[in-house]
């Protein structure tokens, strides 16, 4: 204990055990703040909840994502010993499809190259399409510009060089987004029910503005053979115009004129199977608001 | 003046010696709160398909039924978004599941625990489920509404464990000499855990209702140290491979870490094929996970299940 000299003047002394007395409370406090601190061992840094923003999909994410070097997520590895994929694997070989993912330079690293480690690998053949070559990822160059206006240019061309180079290759053509996710074993499910002589091509059906109603691009569609075949050839004969800045509608129009049916997706209980959205929106209800564009556009009736 | 600064600074190391003192102290207690020897992180693992398969298909189905969860959800107004979705998904999967919240709120229905501290909540829930619902289940299982549970596989984690054994489970985090399950990836106590637990709970001396000595120490080590005095100690449960089944984080985190980390095996290095918690996620995210877990199906995958464990009716999530 420190001493307090009597002999000094007694308010001297009282100043002198006051200051004494804040001394030990602060430094009390302050020692312990410093074991608190040191002692905490909460490691989980991940209160931030991760929000799924549709809006952002097309703009850029946070800089992390961007990823280094190859990836492998060793998805249909063996990991499942449980599992009997021997329907699955038929049907690969039965539904033979070629996807083709629309894509871009500066996309590739960024969203591309998961779609290629993730779903892609289950298509019996993949290519993805953008601007410009690129012989490392490997992407097709279609010698086109980027961007929305450029959609419907790329899919025309990306079509073209399919058709001229794996037309044999496969008997239905998938086209889909880079942010788009396939699965692929549901979709040889769907499509093993039709012939791919017939031409006819399946997606989410929207009615408006075609007849027929056309497919959304954002949910992905997919051509059989035949409707390839007929597609490519309508600009040959100029029977479909090549200019339009929307890609699906202009799509839907030409595949009327061509003769090609637009088919019913949905699975035996009237759900759709190809979705414009990511999981949530379509999930939870009232996510969408009733006024929203997109229930006008629905072809069939919504099934919850 | 000098005389004052000098006695100040007397003040302070005192003050600092004092406090240092009452931690070491604290932490004398905590670390040796038992008697019994020191532990080694203590691994539980998931049963075998081999071992499933010896078993006869009745003796399976009565093993898939005896299994009786029932779930506390702690919950506070604050977190009526979550609870909103926790009471839509998972939880139906569980036997039974009730929801104890601080303090009444209009739009659910829960039981009042009256209290704002979560170790107080946490300690009148069990009693009040050990009270009341001692014969009807034998395994208690306790989370927070950002915790997404599959209850399955939950089941079929604990199938070849004895509930008369004390049994205390999760995902553990170890704080100096003291092993406990983190509340975030969810606490499993058998029903001998909650009886030896609800003795204890009513010794203040061994169950302390304010845990820390100077700043609060939180629930989960607090319940921890209590059932460290019964002899039931925290066990991390692992799948075969030695992947945590509980987990504190979400898939999206644990996918997140994985690209960074080891990029060539991110799906195969992640998580737990039959993993029975994540946490982390907004109630869309519940949504999305019960469509993937019960609903959505790859065509021609054919899962052989030893066991099924039905939901119960009402659970129309699947």
């Amino acid at each position: 204990m420190s001493e307090i000299h009597f002999r000094e003047m007694a308010p001297k002394s009282w100043l002198n055990f006051l200051t004494f007395l804040c001394g030990s409370a602060i430094g009390f406090v302050l020692c312990s703040q410093l074991f608190s601190i040191l002692l905490e061992e909460q490691v989980d840094t991940q209160p931030n909840i991760l929000h799924n923003d549709p809006h952002a999909r097309h703009s850029d994410d946070n800089g992390q994502n961007h990823l280094e070097g190859q990836m492998n997520f060793n998805a249909d590895a063996s990991q499942h010993k449980d599992e009997n994929t021997d329907v699955a694997e038929n049907l690969y070989q039965k539904v033979k499809i070629l996807c083709w993912v629309m894509t871009g330079p500066q996309n590739l690293e960024k969203k591309a190259k998961h779609v290629k480690a993730t779903w892609a690998q289950r298509c019996n053949k993949v290519l993805f399409m953008s601007s410009e070559e690129n012989k490392d990822f490997p992407a097709v160059g279609l010698k086109t510009r980027e961007g929305r206006d450029q959609l419907y240019w790329k899919t025309i061309k990306a079509f073209q060089y399919v058709h001229d180079h794996y037309l044999e290759d496969a008997d239905w053509f998938m086209k889909a987004d880079d942010d788009t996710y396939v699965i692929l074993d549901n979709l040889r499910w769907l499509l093993s029910k039709y012939n791919p002589e017939e031409p006819i091509y399946f997606g989410r059906r929207f009615k408006p503005f075609v007849k027929q109603g056309y497919m959304s691009g954002g949910a992905g569609y997919v051509l059989s053979k035949e409707a390839l075949k007929r597609f490519v050839d309508a600009f040959k004969t100029d029977k479909c115009t090549h200019s339009s800045s929307i890609e699906d509608l202009a799509l839907g129009r030409c595949m009327e004129i061509v003769n090609v049916e637009a088919g019913d997706s949905r699975d035996p209980t009237g759900k759709e199977t190809f979705h414009p959205f990511v999981p949530e929106h379509h999930l939870i209800k009232s996510y969408l608001p009733r006024t929203f564009w997109y229930w006008n556009y629905n072809y069939y009736p919504t099934v919850e | 003046m000098l005389s004052e600064s000098s006695s100040f600074l007397k003040g302070v190391v005192l003050g600092s010696i004092f406090c240092a003192l009452i931690t070491m102290l604290g932490h004398v207690r905590i670390g040796h709160g038992s008697k019994m020897h020191h532990h080694e992180h203590h691994h539980l693992q998931a049963p075998n398909k081999e071992d499933i398969l010896k078993i006869s298909e009745d003796e399976r189905m009565e093993l898939s039924k005896s299994f009786r969860v029932y779930c506390i959800i702690l919950v506070k107004p604050k977190d009526v978004g979550l609870w909103a979705a926790v009471k839509e998904t998972w939880t139906k999967h569980c036997d039974k599941a009730e929801f104890f919240s601080s303090e009444n709120v209009k739009v659910f229905e829960s039981i009042n625990m009256e209290t704002d501290d979560m170790w107080l909540m946490m300690r009148k829930a069990y009693k009040y489920a050990f009270d009341k619902y001692r014969d009807q289940y034998n395994w208690f299982f306790l989370a927070r509404p950002t915790t997404f549970a599959i209850i399955e596989n939950l089941k079929y984690f604990l199938l070849k464990k004895d509930p008369s054994q004390p049994f205390y489970l999760g995902h553990t985090v170890k704080s100096g000499d003291l092993e406990y399950v983190s509340v975030e990836g969810g606490i499993v106590l058998s029903i001998e855990s909650m009886k030896r637990l609800n003795h204890l709970l009513s010794i203040p001396e061994k169950c302390p209702e304010q845990g820390g000595m100077i700043w609060k120490i939180s629930e989960d080590k607090q319940l921890a140290v209590c059932l460290k005095y019964a002899g039931v100690f925290a066990e991390n449960a692992e799948d075969s491979e030695g992947k945590d089944v509980f987990n504190t984080k979400s898939v999206g985190l644990f996918i997140k870490e994985a690209m960074a980390n080891h990029p060539n095996l991110v799906v195969e290095g992640c998580c737990s094929d039959m993993a029975v918690t994540f946490n982390g996620l907004t109630p869309n995210q519940m949504h999305v996970m019960m469509y993937g877990v019960y609903r959505l199906r790859a065509f021609g995958h054919i899962f052989n299940d030893a066991l099924v464990f039905l939901p119960p009716n009402g659970s129309d999530n699947d």
